[in-house]
């Protein structure tokens, strides 16, 4: 075997950055990254909803680009660098996309909300100053059940107005 | 749902590829964005003995624009040939068509060529290959051969590659200057797969089409291109709306549509012709 | 000075958590539990002739499989019939795994459990069924026609009938100088939550003691049929509903195999099992709802009073009925909305097919009785020539009317008797917001464009807050933080939120001192659940009553200590003081260390209730004859019958001349839930009920072929719409408070979905000029019924005809 080809029992370390620290697991090829982030990191923050890629409850960045972590190997993110939901803020030090959802009760049941805001931060580090109809748009990728998406939207373009405040403070 | 267990290659050159393909080829299955073919997997409606990663394989990664082609390496994400500003100036009919493709979460992991290599002809990228001549340039264990695009897609999800070879890499052709190319698509939800979608390019001078081609997505067994020449030649923005019942027509008697569960054959005709009728305004108009 | 938090949009407490990825749902619990995949029918209707797992035994990580053989004891009996009812003639319910035969795709057949997901799975793929084919009975024009049985001893796939009737209906019709007949038809739906179910056991076999967590709508309920089914004592048995990412009344049913047989397993191999079900799994063994077919006879005047309403319909409930004929019954008693006409009869015929189970979606069998309500108010509109909302405030039940009275028996076994609501003032407020009277010269201007625009209006009444009952415990501890548990459970509703709001106003403390659990049998084990819209009512009720309980002890033992009246008491920011008085106080936490006598101090605050502390009357006994020690409260809520909330939507739509694309331009709600105690949770709860509803009209159906293979169990084919084909809902509100509780509350989680069928089909045919008697419509079928109306297959409005 070089170590090129795996068997497929074969446990193959990975190790990836997450969240700005090196984690490692071994898993054999076929775990998915969804998986892997979840039960072998123990980083439940980002959810599964369908495993086809249609839901994006599983999205998380790589290399600062959404991605779904279902629709992904854990071997393939060897090396690379992954930020999930616990790595857009924490309780006591929240990103502005965070803020903004529990500021404008962008959530209800949760699920589905690391998904939407792992997806946001990523939008608004390239676009920050989006009209209500991109910011519509920007979501269109990400299925929620509970709240019909308003106060989803009117979350992102609070999340600018937080995240260009901070910025300017910092000024 | 997850995957069944396989043997799991990451070759690091071509080369290696190509000895893997070799080996285990006709029960191993190429991944590069994985987009398509994981869910596939994570259901179990393929269970190959073997995956060989192509992602790190040197060189494959590039995007280079000459005179008469954009070549896109076969792990280029989508979403970074729709982002390119040189792409977009040699031929914007890649990031018309790249828009339309699912989600920007689904365009930073797909690879363009790899849509290509998949050959639905649901997918909006086999279409914009035989809209634009493509080559595409493969690799196999007798060295490297090209087939053009209209020989590639051999039949629904088939293409015209042994099991020992791989796709390298797609030269999507360049249209002579004056040429004016749209896509546009109708689908129930933002990012699904169209009912029906159509690319053109119109190459004009003097204001007047003097060529005009036409490929389209989800009406055909594989892609294929109407050429609309006869239809639209000399047609100006004036008069386009003139020509709406022949083009119409045209595209009708072109498209073979299916019905499924989502539209039927008779309205995905229809769509196929309207949304035609309403790109070549369009694109008449600016 | 605080301000008073009951009725104001406070940020929810649960959300700092779950934003930041501390959610823990079913699926992030038991790392280390072994994991169960199943092998499930990929037929809809067959004899189990054999089933070979001989290929399997030798899968990696592979810890057991079982089949219904191996089930022992009550395990291996039917699943239980949840709510039985004289109507319902000919039930079945499943068994946890099919004995014999399967009636559904995807009814369990073995249980597998492994080390992993993966294993499981892959154990489960090397596991050979054969069947002996039975002919499948799908979609209900089959069931009706009954050529072939789904279950033998059900003749003509009829599980129920019932027929209710208030008045002479044939009288009233053949006295009626107008009638209209209506054809109409609902398809199948589904909840379809972002988190399917999931199941996860622990066994602690020196305790004897099972803890079940599920991802369940009750977990009173799951707990009291699986101590049933596992022979357990109930006190040997416990049920914790974790956080739960959307139900929307999918996991109100219960017990679901899994959820019987995980805990068997973990049980028999003495280590913790978890289950957690995938996406397909979901479509084609959860349970669906919404597919109806229905005929409507109308008597009115020609002011378009309706004298006669006769209704049949028939309810597709899937393979079996452990749910009961509810559904139907909902249908049947909340068809009437906010009408009241002379007489009505409705008859309904519930049908067996082969297809996965047909339990409650949100509004629970009420969309499709608007539907059909409304679909016959704009019929009776059209052909009297006049306005649409005009006729409906014909019918209204006025506000001096109530309680009105209908003569029926609602869907919790009481009288369909409304308690509140003001109908022509909602539907007043609905026509302002929309535009209603301006909609001709709006529909004029777009014409001009070359555009088609069409209005759509649909009005519904909704009885939630249905019993039995709901009850809360209040334990004040004496650092002042005030823990409150209520048995029913949480899916997104806000309730840690809207309850401690409830909480820190009854007693005066502040909102972060207040810690609300729900569904946890540990905590509060009397409970029924949260479905029905019934928790704000129930639940808020329950926990204001207890709360005050605990305020009027807290006052009672101040009083004592502070030597003051309790009427001279107030408490405000968890601090007892005398009104006026300021420096005569003590915090409540004081008061919960007074009320139970210590012997030994625990801290610093602890040392006033010791027995040398001197606090205490040395000629009474520590603790009273009718008092208990400790700062609590415990009340339950348990009202007559439920309370009736309304609301009114309407739409604007516009279609595509060519492709019949639709496309809603404006969704306007008008909504009366009484009091509020959150109005931001309440706005959002219409929210998402409005999408999907729309979801619903336009989108979402369950595709089944004619051997009953689901066509669409997927996201990809089955369509919930995203952020781009929900509108921007405009909601504005109305409240009649409830005169049935003592904070005037009514239900509002089902309102958003429950007309907005009717009213996108009321709107789609104000655009195209045609009646829409089927939903949910695409534009393919929208072009289709172009043509035919273009044929002359299809009769004209009598308002578009005229109007050319």
């Amino acid at each position: 075997m070089t170590e090129t080809t795996y068997g497929a029992d074969v446990l193959i370390p990975v190790q990836v950055t997450v969240n700005g620290v090196g984690c490692s697991a071994s898993v054999p090829a076929r775990r998915l990254l969804s998986d892997f982030l979840r039960h072998d990191l123990r980083l439940t923050g980002t959810h599964v909803g369908c495993e086809h890629g249609v839901c994006g409850a599983c999205t998380v960045l790589l290399d600062g680009r959404p991605v779904r972590s279902c629709l992904m190997f854990a071997v393939q993110a060897i090396g690379r660098d992954l930020t999930t939901v616990e790595g857009c803020g924490t309780i006591d030090a929240m990103g502005p996309v965070q803020q903004a959802f529990t500021e404008c009760h962008g959530l209800q049941c949760g699920f589905c909300t690391p998904g939407f805001i792992t997806t946001i931060t990523a939008y608004l580090a390239e676009n920050p100053t989006p009209s209500e109809e991109e910011a519509r748009e920007a979501v269109s990728g990400n299925l929620c059940r509970c709240t019909g998406y308003q106060n989803i939207v009117t979350s992102v373009l609070r999340a600018a107005e937080i995240m260009n405040r901070r910025a300017e403070e910092q000024r | 749902m997850k995957p069944a267990p396989f043997a799991y290659h990451a070759p690091r050159s071509l080369d290696e590829a190509v000895a893997v393909l070799g080996e285990v080829g006709h029960d191993g299955k190429v991944l590069a964005g994985g987009q398509s073919l994981i869910p596939m997997l994570s259901m179990r409606l393929a269970a190959p003995a073997h995956l060989i990663d192509i992602n790190q394989v040197a060189g494959l990664d590039t995007v280079t624009v000459t005179e008469d082609a954009v070549r896109v390496g076969a792990t280029v994400r989508h979403r970074d040939v729709e982002r390119s500003d040189e792409v977009y100036a040699a031929l914007p009919l890649l990031r018309q068509a790249l828009l339309n493709v699912a989600h920007p979460a689904i365009r930073n992991r797909g690879t363009t060529v790899g849509s290509i290599a998949h050959a639905d002809a649901a997918g909006e990228m086999p279409s914009i290959a035989v809209l634009t001549d493509a080559i595409v340039e493969v690799q196999g264990p007798a060295g490297a051969r090209e087939i053009s695009a209209h020989d590639f897609f051999a039949g629904p999800l088939e293409i015209a590659i042994g099991a020992d070879e791989v796709v390298v890499a797609v030269r999507f052709g360049r249209f002579p200057s004056g040429t004016r190319t749209g896509f546009t698509e109708s689908a129930r939800r933002r990012g699904d797969y169209a009912l029906a979608g159509v690319g053109v390019a119109l190459t004009c001078q003097e204001g007047a089409i003097a060529r005009a081609r036409a490929a389209y997505v989800s009406v055909t067994d594989v892609p294929s291109v109407l050429d609309l020449t006869a239809v639209l030649v000399g047609t100006t923005q004036a008069d386009v709306a003139a020509r709406a019942d022949d083009l119409i027509g045209a595209v009708r008697a072109h498209v073979q549509p299916e019905s499924d569960i989502h539209a039927s054959a008779d309205y995905r005709r229809m769509l196929a012709g309207e949304l035609t009728r309403r790109l070549v305004a369009e694109v008449m108009a600016r | 000075m605080t301000t008073k938090l009951f009725g104001a949009p406070v940020q929810r407490r649960e959300d700092p958590r779950l934003v930041t990825g501390g959610g823990r749902y079913l699926d992030d619990l038991g790392h280390t539990a072994y994991e169960a995949a199943f092998v499930r029918s990929p037929h809809a209707h067959a004899r189990i002739t054999d089933i070979d797992v001989r290929d399997a035994l030798d899968t990696p990580g592979l810890i057991g499989i079982w089949t219904h053989e191996d089930l022992e004891g009550q395990v291996g009996e039917c699943l239980p019939l949840l709510i039985p009812h004289p109507a319902l003639t000919a039930p079945r319910t499943g068994y946890a795994l099919a004995k014999d035969t399967v009636n559904h795709v995807g009814e369990a057949i073995v249980l597998v459990v492994a080390e992993d997901r993966y294993a499981a799975e892959d154990a489960v793929a090397r596991i050979r069924v054969d069947y002996d084919f039975l002919p499948a009975v799908v979609g209900l024009e089959t069931a009706r026609a009954a050529t072939d049985l789904v279950h033998v001893d059900a003749p003509g796939n009829v599980s129920a009938h019932m027929v209710q009737e208030v008045g002479d209906v044939d009288a009233a019709m053949g006295g009626a100088p107008r009638r209209l007949k209506l054809d109409l038809s609902i398809e199948r739906s589904a909840c379809t939550p972002m988190e399917g179910k999931g199941v996860y056991a622990v066994w602690d076999s020196d305790a004897e003691r099972l803890t079940i967590w599920s991802s369940t709508q009750t977990s009173t309920g799951v707990r009291a049929a699986v101590a049933a089914r596992l022979g357990l004592p109930l006190a040997k048995v416990d049920c914790i509903a974790p956080d739960v990412g959307g139900g929307f009344g999918v996991k109100i049913m219960h017990p679901w195999p899994e959820e019987v047989l995980i805990p068997w397993a973990a049980r028999l191999l003495g280590h913790p099992v978890k289950w957690t079900e995938d996406r397909r799994e979901h479509f084609i063994s959860s349970a669906h709802e919404r597919g109806q077919l229905q005929e409507v006879e109308v008597g009115f005047d020609d002011e378009g009073r309706i004298l006669a309403l006769d209704v049949k319909f028939w309810h597709d409930n899937g393979a079996y009925t452990p749910y009961g004929i509810i559904v139907p019954i909902i249908t049947s008693t909340q068809l009437l909305g906010p009408y009241k006409p002379g007489t009505y009869r409705v008859e309904f015929w519930s049908l067996y097919t082969n297809t996965v189970l047909v339990t409650p979606y949100r509004g629970a069998g009420r969309p499709q009785g608007c539907f059909a309500m409304e679909r016959t108010m704009d019929a009776i509109a059209d052909e009297l020539g006049l306005d649409r909302a005009e006729v409906r405030s014909r019918n209204f039940i006025l506000p001096e009317e109530m309680p009105y009275d209908h003569g029926l028996m609602f869907q919790d076994g009481r009288p369909l008797k409304y308690d509140s609501g003001d109908f022509p003032a909602s539907l007043a407020k609905l026509k302002a917001l929309v535009g209603w009277d301006d909609f001709a010269d709006y529909r004029a201007r777009a014409e001009a464009e070359g555009r088609t625009v069409g209005l759509g209006i649909g009005c519904y009444v909704e009885g939630t807050g249905v019993g039995p009952y709901e009850g809360a415990h209040i334990v004040i501890e004496t650092s002042g933080r005030v823990n409150v548990a209520t048995g029913l459970t949480t899916q997104g509703q806000g309730h840690q939120t809207a309850f401690a709001q409830i909480v820190a106003d009854e007693l005066g403390v502040p909102l972060e001192s207040v810690y609300v659990t729900t569904g946890d049998t540990r905590r509060m084990p009397y409970a029924v659940g949260t479905f029905a819209s019934r928790a704000a009512v129930m639940s808020g009720n329950a926990i204001a009553l207890a709360a005050r309980a605990v305020r009027a002890k807290a006052i009672k033992i101040a009083a004592e200590a502070l030597e003051a009246a309790e009427e001279d008491l107030e408490i405000v920011d968890g601090i007892i003081s005398v009104k006026g008085m300021p420096d005569a106080r003590m915090p409540i936490g004081t008061t919960a260390v007074l009320s139970n006598p210590l012997r030994y101090a625990f801290d610093e605050a602890a040392k006033a209730a010791t027995q040398f502390a001197g606090t205490f009357d040395p000629d009474k006994p520590p603790v009273a004859d009718d008092e208990e020690p400790g700062l609590e409260g415990k009340d339950f809520y348990s009202p007559t019958q439920a309370t009736f909330a309304n609301g009114m939507h309407a739409a604007i739509v516009e279609t595509d001349p060519v492709t019949a694309e639709i496309r809603i331009l404006r969704y306007c709600v008008i909504h009366d839930c009484g009091t509020m105690v959150n109005p931001m949770i309440v706005e959002g709860q219409v929210h998402g009920g409005v999408a999907q509803g729309v979801g619903g009209a336009l989108y979402e159906r369950m595709v089944y072929d004619e051997s009953g293979q689901l066509l669409n169990a997927s996201f990809m084919d089955f369509l919930i719409p995203y952020a781009t084909e929900v509108p921007h809902v405009e909601a504005d509100h109305l409240e009649t408070p409830s005169p049935l509780n003592p904070l005037g509350i009514k239900g509002a989680g089902e309102a958003g979905c429950i007309p907005v069928t009717a009213v996108i089909a009321s709107a789609i045919e104000d655009a195209e000029g045609f009646p829409i008697t089927a939903m949910p419509i695409s534009p393919v079928e929208l072009w289709e019924l172009r043509q035919r109306h273009e044929r002359g297959e299809l009769p004209s409005l009598r308002r578009r005809a005229t109007a050319g």
